[in-house]
């Protein structure tokens, strides 16, 4: 299967600097994410992590740096090596983005109807095996429009695992579900990351959640890593932005008040006018 | 003065470069069209699609405007004695111009703004997104197959609606104000040419399919993903498809029918 299967890192990102205009999203960034961990990307909403996703999976280029996955680098390998490569990492939508006019089955069977010639008796045990272990067999008929949120991940998870990758990557699997959803997406994410032996990336800020499933971390914010670590180092944390973050707190390194005038002065400003 | 001129020149510019943009995604439609061969189911499907979409509007319209043509064309040929011609003024009105301006037409207002809103959607949706990362190209996948149909589908439109049309000159001219059944369709039979008339009518539609097909899915494939974005594209491929049709329409038919 994978070339570098004795590589402790599965993607090693190195330098990365990326800009939207003139906005700078990520400068200067070094990421690992161990193969067969669940590692945490953690930051403030807007800071770039759905950005990273598509960086590491190839839709979008760096400005500067490089980025490996599985001992290639995909910004530097050809469209045909970079497709063979994205049917080994899964990326996991926020929305699901589910076909919306093909039945829960149908979205799962996509990939295999695309990639392999399997018989149609195989696809079926197949998707009826990846529907089964997201618990969502007898959902096989159903249209996304007829699934709840919750549901829906589900099923873009069975679909994520139908081609059995080697890596997925979840942006925001538990942002606007109710507490038992997130149960149990957290426990899938890490009954698949161990079951199938996968590398597993989550990008969120749901912070709480993150350090009960996670084995590493990483926080970014403002384009840079802040810090990372183990769960329990990151609680540790010297960083006034990582305490912050970790801890909830509305005041710190990340102001509370979008940048304004002086508050007296502003408001004096007002009684003048009159 | 200066501002106008300045304004001018910056919104020709966005026109060609949006024209730029529209060519360099036709070419890498047409380099998806090979791979469709071993797939011919996606085209099918799509082609049911379309045709459903737009077969009810296209029968109803050519009925209606055939009737029309039985009606106004009566009333010019009765004075001049001549309504014996009748068959041949609506076959040839409708073969030649009306059966594929029209359908073109009504194309675009139906099937052509659905296509968009739905490539739209998947776009503003994610799916198209989710579908690279899953290795597959929607261009080949979604786009392509869409094209075509278009393509395919808009003789056929073209064919049933002026077959119809004819159908409903008939019901006028002969059903109610009496010109002769026989007169009706020997008259058209001698006076159609096959080549002139019906295969330059086939042309138009396909020029015509060709350019609705590409400006919808286009429009699709470059809206703006949000609600509002998809919306105006949609707005977009009708006004656009008219524009272009109607502009083709002189131009082909110029060519075809200019020098006889
Ligand atoms: N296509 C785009 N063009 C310009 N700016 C963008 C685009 N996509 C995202 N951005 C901006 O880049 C920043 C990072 O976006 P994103 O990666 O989605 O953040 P996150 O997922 O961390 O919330 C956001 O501030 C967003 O406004
Ligand atoms: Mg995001």
């Amino acid at each position: 299967m994978s070339l570098n299967n004795d590589d402790p890192l599965i993607v090693k990102i190195r330098g990365v600097k990326f800009t939207y205009g003139v906005r700078t999203i990520f400068d200067n960034v070094d990421i690992d994410i161990p193969r067969g961990k669940i590692t945490a990307i953690m930051g403030p909403s807007g800071t770039g992590k759905t950005t990273l996703l598509r960086l590491i999976g190839g839709q979008l280029r760096p400005d500067a740096g490089s980025i490996e996955v599985d001992g290639q680098n995909v910004h530097a390998v050809s469209r045909d090596a970079l497709f063979q490569l994205r049917k080994r990492m899964s990326l996991l939508f926020q929305t699901g983005a589910l076909f919306t006019d093909l039945t829960v089955f149908e979205n799962v069977a996509f990939p295999l109807r695309e990639h392999t010639r399997l018989p149609e008796s195989m696809i079926r045990d197949l998707v009826l095996m990846k529907l089964q272990a997201v618990g969502l067999r007898g959902a096989r008929d159903l249209l996304p429009a007829e699934l709840s949120g919750g549901m829906a991940r589900r099923v873009a998870l069975a679909r994520a695992i139908a081609l059995d990758p080697m890596m997925i990557m979840y942006d925001e699997p538990f942002t606007g579900q109710d507490p038992i959803t997130v149960g149990v997406i957290m426990q899938l994410i890490r009954m698949l990351n161990d079951t199938l032996g996968l590398t597993s990336i989550i990008v969120s800020h749901d912070v709480h959640e993150l350090t009960m499933i996670c084995d590493r971390m990483y926080m970014i914010a403002e384009g840079k890593v802040m810090g990372h670590g183990s769960p329990e180092e990151m609680k540790g944390s010297a960083s006034g932005w990582v305490r912050q973050f970790m801890g909830g707190l509305p005041d710190g390194p990340v102001p509370f008040h979008y940048p304004a005038p002086d508050y007296a002065e502003d408001l004096l400003a007002g009684a003048s006018r009159t | 003065m200066m501002d106008w001129l300045q304004r001018l020149g910056h919104s020709s510019l966005g026109v060609f470069e949006r024209l730029g943009r529209g060519n360099l995604f036709l070419l890498r439609v047409l380099a998806a069209v090979p791979s469709l061969v071993l797939r011919p189911r996606l085209v099918i499907a799509q082609l049911y699609s379309v045709g459903v979409l737009s077969m009810t509007l296209i029968l109803i319209s050519g009925l209606n405007v055939g009737m029309v043509l039985g009606l106004q064309g009566y009333n010019t040929l009765v004075d001049f004695g001549a309504e014996e011609s009748l068959g041949q003024v609506v076959a040839l009105s409708l073969v030649r111009e009306l059966g594929p301006v029209v359908a073109a037409l009504l194309f675009a207002g139906r099937a052509g703004s659905a296509l968009t809103a739905e490539i739209g959607l998947m776009k503003a949706t994610e799916q198209l997104s989710g579908m690279e990362m899953m290795a597959v190209d929607p261009v080949k996948r979604v786009i392509a197959p869409r094209f075509l149909a278009g393509i395919f589908s808009m003789p056929l439109l073209a064919a049933i609606f002026s077959a119809v049309g004819v159908l409903g000159g008939f019901f006028v001219g002969v059903g109610l104000l009496g010109v002769d059944s026989g007169a009706f369709w020997s008259q058209m039979q001698a006076k159609v040419d096959l080549q002139d008339d019906i295969l330059n009518g086939v042309i138009k539609s396909l020029v015509f399919g060709w350019v609705a097909a590409w400006i919808a899915v286009y429009e699709g494939y470059d809206a703006v993903p949000t609600t509002e974005g998809v919306s105006r594209a949609t707005t977009r491929t009708v006004v656009h498809t008219a524009f272009a049709v109607l502009g083709l329409d002189f131009i082909l038919t110029a060519l075809m029918f200019g020098n006889d």
